[in-house]
C-alpha cells in the first residue's frame, strides 16, 4: 500500500529528468502533431473566424448528403436533430430502446454558462479561465475558449424548447454555484438537469424524424468503422433484436458514443456504456488521446457485496455538510459508529488540509478515502477482504442547523441512500467511497471535431478535447450540447462542402474486409464453448484497471497490471463462455463484445499513465508528488496531449504529441494546504 | 435469503412464451432485484441454460429502460422503478412471479424485454416545441411564473417507463401523453402548438393500440415519478378546447 506520506523520495521532484521513461519497450515514438483547424489570432475572434472560413454545403446539395451519428446521448441528439434541421439526411444510431435513454439523462447537478445573470462577475474569460484551471493545463485555450463562448446559446436553446430549468420568483432562471467555483454560473432542474437536458433534445430529433430529415435505428449497435479510400464512409451494426448484422454507409460518420468508464466495471456509468464504437475507430486509424483520464467522484454509495453491478453517485454538495471520519483504531471499524467515541474519530480531511477540510477537490478526497481503507480503517461491510467506506457524518450539521434544514437541502439524496443501503442517514451516518464517474481521455480531434480519419468526426465525452486532465463539475453537459448543437454543425460543413462523395460499392474490398471481421468475431465468441462467464471477465478486468490504474499510480503497479490484463485477455478468447444464439436477441454476446474491447483499451490506458510520470489533473502518480505528498505535475516534459495510433495487435502503439502551449493563461501549480 | 423465481420466458416476437420456474439461493437483502436477476443469470449460464433477458440501463432510476410485472404489480411493491426495488422488500421463501410489461401496444421482443417504439412515435407526432438550432431568443426574454414552471418540471419527470400503460386495466397510456401534453402546455414556449399537439399525439396514441382512459388511476399509482392523475384532465380539456377551436 502506498503512504504518501512515506514513500517520498525528494530526487523525485522539482524539475523531472529527460531520462524517465517509464513505458520504454511498450510504445514507439511518432511524429509530433499540431492541430492544424484552429485559427489563429485574438482568443475572442478564433472561432468567428473559423465559421467564416469553413464552407457551406449547398443547401440544394444537402439532401444528397449523409450523416450517420452514434449514440443519442446530448453529443449524439442534439448533433442529428442539428444537422437534420439543416437539411441533410441523417442516420441516428443507439443501442438502448429509445434515444431518450442515452446515459447523460442520469446527470444530476446542472449545467455551466457564462451568462452572468447574478451580475456576480461571471464572464466567457472566466469561465475559459476556470475550465483550463481545473483541467490542470492540460486542455487547448482555442477549444475551450469557443466552449465558454457557445455556452451561453445552449441555455437560450433549451429554454426555447421548453427545458424546464429552476427558476425564482420573479420568473427568470436561478443559478447556483457549483463544484467550488467562485460564481453562480450553474443552470439546474432540481436534480435532474441531465434528464430534462435530453429529453429536449431528444424531442428536437423525434421532430426531425417526423419531419423526414433523420431516420432512427434503436436496439442498433455498431461494432464495425468503415474506412474507404482513407475516408470514414459508414459503419457495421448489429440489429440487437433480430442478430443481423447490418452495413450502412454516408458521406461522413459522427461518434458521440459517450466514455468509457465501464472498463472499470464499476462505475456510474449506464450498464451498456461501453467503448466499441471508439475503439474500432482506433483500430481502424483513429488516435486515442490521454486515454488514462479518468474522474473519479468521492460521494458514491459504496459496494455492498460481490453482487454489486453498478455504483450510484450522490451530489458532492453533501459535504458542505457532512464530516467525513474513519476510526482511529482498526477494532472499531465493525463497530455501531454511533458508539465510537469522538475522541477514537479520525476526521483525517480535517487532520491533514485544515484549510480545506472536507471540501477538498475530488480527487484529493477520493484518494484519501482509499488510502484509509488501504490501510485497514474502512468501514461497511467487508467485500473481498476489504472494507470499502469511510463515513459521512451529518450528526454535527443536524446539531447545528436542525433536522428539517438537512431534509430541505438534501432530502433527496437522504431518501435515495436509505433506499440502496436500508440505512437512516439521519440517524447512522452515511458511508461512501469514491467511484469513476467520467473519463477526459476519448478519441483525438481537431479544433473541427476531426479524428485523424478523414470524414469521422467525435463529439461529447466520446472526444478527448476540453477538460484537459480533469472536468470541473456541471461540464459535461454543456460540453455535450456545445459541441452537438453549436460545434459540429459548423465545422462539418466545411467537410460536406466537397461531398456527395462516390457511392461505395458494396463489395468493395475494405466493406467486404470489415464484415467479415464482424462475422468472424462473433463466430469466435458464440463458439469458444468455454467455462467462464462475461461478466466475471469484466468483474476481474475492473479489479486490475481500479488496483493499478485508478486513483494512484505507480510505475510497478502499471506495468503488473498491463500484465495481467493481456493474461486475462488471452483466457477469454479460450475460455469465455455464451450461450444461446446469434440470429437472436443475446445479451451475453453484446456483452462479450463490449469486454473484448475494453481489454484492449485496458491495456492502453495503463501505457499512456505509464508515460505521464506526473501527478496531474484527476491522478496522482505515486512517483511525482512534492515534499509532503501533494501532487506534482511536471510541465516542462509533460504539457502534451497523448495520441496514441493503433499499430496492430501484437505490436506496439505509437505516440504522438500534441504539444500544448498557453498564451492567455499563465501556469499555476493548485494547492490545498 | 432463498427465493422461487416464477419468470416468463418467451424465445421471440412470435413463440409462444410459458413461465419457468426456478430456485435462487443466497440472496443478499442489499441486492437491488436486477442484481438477483444478475446473479439467476450467472447461475443458470454455469448450468448451461441460456440466461433471462431482460432491459436496464442506468440502474439509477431515470433512464426508464426497466420495467417488470412483480408479482402483478408494475416495478413491484414499492413506488419505485426496477432497479431501484431492493430484496429486502422480499420475505426470505417468497415466491416471485415475473412477467414483462402487459399491453398490446408493447409486444414482447423476448423474455422480459418488450418494444416500447409506440411512446416515440407518440412524441414524433407533437411532442416537442417546434425551434431550430440558433433560433432562440435570449432566455430571459420571457419570464415563466415559477409556479409554472415548477409544475411543468414536475410532470416532466417522466422516464417514459411505459408502468402507467402495463398497470392500466385498458392498457392506456392517457398518463404518459398526459404528462407531455401538461409539461409543454405550462409553458409559453409551448403555447402556439397546444392544439395541434394534443389532436396529434392523441391520434398517435389511439392509433398505436392503446386503450381509453376511464378514470381508474392504476396508473398513478404505480408511477416511480409519481405523476399526477390530474395530467390526464388537463389532457382532456386541452384537446376539447382543439377541438373546439376546429383542430
Amino acid at each position: 500500500m502506498p503512504d504518501t506520506t512515506n514513500t517520498f523520495d525528494a530526487s523525485h521532484t522539482g524539475r523531472l529528468d529527460d531520462e524517465y521513461d517509464d513505458a520504454a519497450g511498450y510504445y514507439v515514438d511518432g511524429d509530433p502533431i499540431a492541430d492544424t483547424k484552429a485559427p489563429g489570432g485574438p482568443l475572442e475572434e478564433r472561432w468567428d473566424t473559423r465559421q467564416f472560413e469553413a464552407r457551406i454545403a449547398n443547401p440544394a446539395n444537402r439532401r444528397r448528403l449523409s450523416v450517420i451519428v452514434v449514440g443519442t446521448g446530448l453529443a449524439g441528439a442534439s448533433a442529428a436533430a442539428t444537422l437534420g434541421e439543416a437539411g441533410y439526411v441523417v442516420k441516428s444510431f443507439c443501442y438502448q430502446d429509445s434515444p431518450r435513454r442515452a446515459h447523460s439523462i442520469a446527470a444530476q447537478g446542472g449545467i455551466n454558462a457564462a451568462k452572468n445573470y447574478k451580475g456576480d462577475g461571471d464572464s466567457v474569460f472566466r469561465l475559459f479561465y476556470d475550465t483550463i484551471k481545473g483541467g490542470d493545463y492540460r486542455a487547448r485555450e482555442s477549444n475551450v475558449y469557443r466552449l465558454a463562448q457557445v455556452s451561453r446559446n445552449i441555455i437560450d436553446q433549451c429554454v426555447a424548447q421548453g427545458v424546464p430549468f429552476a427558476r425564482e420568483y420573479g420568473g427568470l432562471l436561478d443559478n447556483r454555484s457549483f463544484g467550488g467555483v467562485q460564481v453562480s454560473r450553474t443552470f439546474y432542474a432540481r436534480g435532474q438537469t441531465g434528464q430534462q437536458l435530453l429529453i429536449g433534445a431528444y424531442q428536437a430529433l423525434e421532430r426531425q424524424v417526423a419531419a423526414g430529415t433523420v431516420k432512427c435505428y434503436t436496439r442498433h449497435e455498431m461494432v464495425e468503422l468503415i474506412v474507404v479510400d482513407g475516408r470514414a464512409r459508414g459503419i457495421i451494426v448489429r440489429d440487437l433484436v433480430t442478430g443481423e448484422i447490418e452495413t450502412y454507409f454516408a458521406d461522413v460518420v459522427v461518434l458521440a458514443n459517450g466514455g468509457y468508464g465501464n472498463v472499470f466495471f464499476l462505475s456510474t456509468n449506464a450498464m451498456g456504456s461501453n467503448v466499441t464504437a471508439s475503439w474500432r475507430a482506433h483500430r481502424k486509424g483513429a488516435y486515442m488521446a490521454n486515454p488514462c483520464y479518468t474522474q473519479i467522484h468521492p460521494t458514491c454509495i459504496p459496494v455492498s457485496g460481490a453482487h454489486q453491478s453498478k455504483l450510484t453517485l450522490m451530489s458532492e454538495s453533501l459535504r458542505n455538510d457532512g464530516r467525513i471520519w474513519v476510526p482511529k483504531n482498526k477494532a472499531d471499524c465493525d463497530k455501531d459508529p454511533r458508539d465510537i467515541p469522538e475522541e477514537d474519530r479520525d476526521y483525517y480531511l480535517e487532520r491533514i488540509y485544515p484549510a480545506f477540510g472536507n471540501l477538498v477537490p475530488r480527487d484529493i478526497a477520493s484518494r484519501q478515502a482509499k488510502n484509509m481503507c488501504d490501510e485497514g480503517r474502512g468501514v461497511g461491510p467487508e467485500v473481498e477482504g476489504v472494507r470499502r467506506g469511510v463515513y459521512l457524518d451529518f450528526e454535527e450539521a443536524i446539531g447545528r442547523l436542525g433536522r428539517d434544514a438537512i431534509e430541505n437541502k438534501y432530502g433527496n439524496l437522504f431518501d435515495m441512500y436509505a433506499r440502496i443501503t436500508g440505512e437512516d442517514p439521519y440517524s447512522v451516518p452515511m458511508r461512501i467511497y469514491p467511484a469513476v464517474h467520467y473519463v477526459m481521455g476519448g478519441l483525438w480531434v481537431d479544433y473541427d471535431l476531426q479524428s485523424t480519419i478523414p470524414g469521422l468526426f467525435v463529439t461529447g465525452e466520446a472526444n478527448f478535447s476540453d477538460h484537459g486532465a480533469n472536468r470541473l463539475g456541471a461540464s459535461a453537459l454543456m460540453q455535450g450540447l456545445a459541441d452537438g448543437y453549436f460545434v459540429l454543425p459548423n465545422t462539418i460543413r466545411d467537410y460536406l462542402a466537397e461531398g456527395p462523395f462516390e457511392k461505395v460499392a458494396e463489395d468493395d474490398p475494405a466493406v467486404v474486409e470489415a464484415q467479415e471481421s464482424v462475422r468472424s468475431r462473433i463466430h469466435q465468441l458464440m463458439n469458444t464453448n468455454g467455462t467462464r462467464s462475461v461478466d466475471s471477465y469484466h468483474r476481474e478486468l475492473g479489479n486490475i484497471m481500479w488496483e493499478y490504474c485508478g486513483m494512484e499510480r505507480s510505475a510497478d503497479g502499471l506495468k503488473k497490471a498491463i500484465d495481467l490484463i493481456r493474461t486475462l485477455k488471452q483466457d477469454f478468447w479460450r475460455n469465455v463462455k455464451v450461450l444461446g444464439a446469434a440470429e437472436t436477441m443475446n445479451q451475453s454476446l453484446e456483452r462479450a463484445g463490449r469486454v473484448a474491447d475494453f481489454f484492449e483499451l485496458g491495456e492502453l490506458m495503463c501505457l499512456d499513465a505509464l508515460n505521464r510520470r506526473e501527478s496531474c489533473g484527476g491522478h496522482f502518480r505515486a512517483e511525482s508528488q512534492t515534499e509532503d505528498g501533494e501532487a506534482l505535475r511536471h510541465d516542462d516534459t509533460y504539457a502534451y496531449v497523448a495520441a496514441w495510433e493503433w499499430a496492430g495487435a501484437d505490436e506496439k502503439p505509437v505516440l504522438h504529441k500534441e504539444n500544448l502551449t498557453y498564451e492567455f493563461v499563465e501556469m499555476k501549480q493548485r494547492s490545498y494546504k | 435469503m432463498k427465493f422461487t423465481l416464477n419468470i416468463w420466458r418467451q424465445p421471440d416476437a412470435v413463440t409462444a412464451g410459458k413461465i419457468h420456474t426456478y430456485e435462487l439461493d443466497e440472496v443478499s437483502e442489499d441486492m437491488s432485484f436486477l442484481e438477483m436477476l444478475d446473479v439467476l443469470n450467472e447461475d443458470l449460464n454455469a448450468k448451461g441454460e441460456e440466461p433471462v433477458a431482460f432491459d436496464s440501463d442506468c440502474r439509477e432510476g431515470i433512464c426508464g429502460s426497466c420495467g417488470l410485472m412483480i408479482n402483478g404489480e408494475a416495478h413491484g411493491p414499492e413506488v419505485t422503478t426496477t432497479c431501484q426495488l431492493h430484496m429486502r422488500s422480499f420475505k426470505d421463501g417468497d415466491s416471485i412471479t415475473i412477467e414483462p410489461w402487459r399491453a398490446d401496444a408493447f409486444p414482447v421482443v423476448k423474455d422480459l424485454v418488450v418494444d416500447r417504439g409506440a411512446f416515440d412515435r407518440i412524441i414524433q407526432q407533437g411532442g416537442y416545441i417546434s425551434v431550430n438550432t440558433g433560433a432562440a431568443p435570449d432566455a430571459h426574454a420571457t419570464p415563466v411564473p415559477k409556479d409554472k414552471a415548477d409544475r411543468a418540471f414536475d410532470v416532466a419527470t417522466c422516464i417514459s417507463c411505459g408502468a402507467c400503460v402495463a398497470a392500466c386495466p385498458n392498457g392506456s397510456a392517457s398518463l404518459f401523453v398526459g404528462a407531455k401534453i401538461t409539461h409543454l402546455g405550462e409553458l409559453p414556449q409551448g403555447q402556439a402548438e397546444r392544439d395541434t399537439r394534443v389532436v396529434n399525439m392523441v391520434a398517435q396514441h389511439d392509433h398505436e393500440g392503446f386503450g381509453g382512459c376511464t378514470n381508474i388511476g392504476e396508473c398513478t399509482a404505480a408511477c416511480p415519478k409519481e405523476i399526477p392523475l390530474d395530467v390526464i384532465s388537463r389532457l382532456n380539456w386541452d384537446l376539447h378546447a382543439a377541438l373546439r377551436h376546429g383542430k
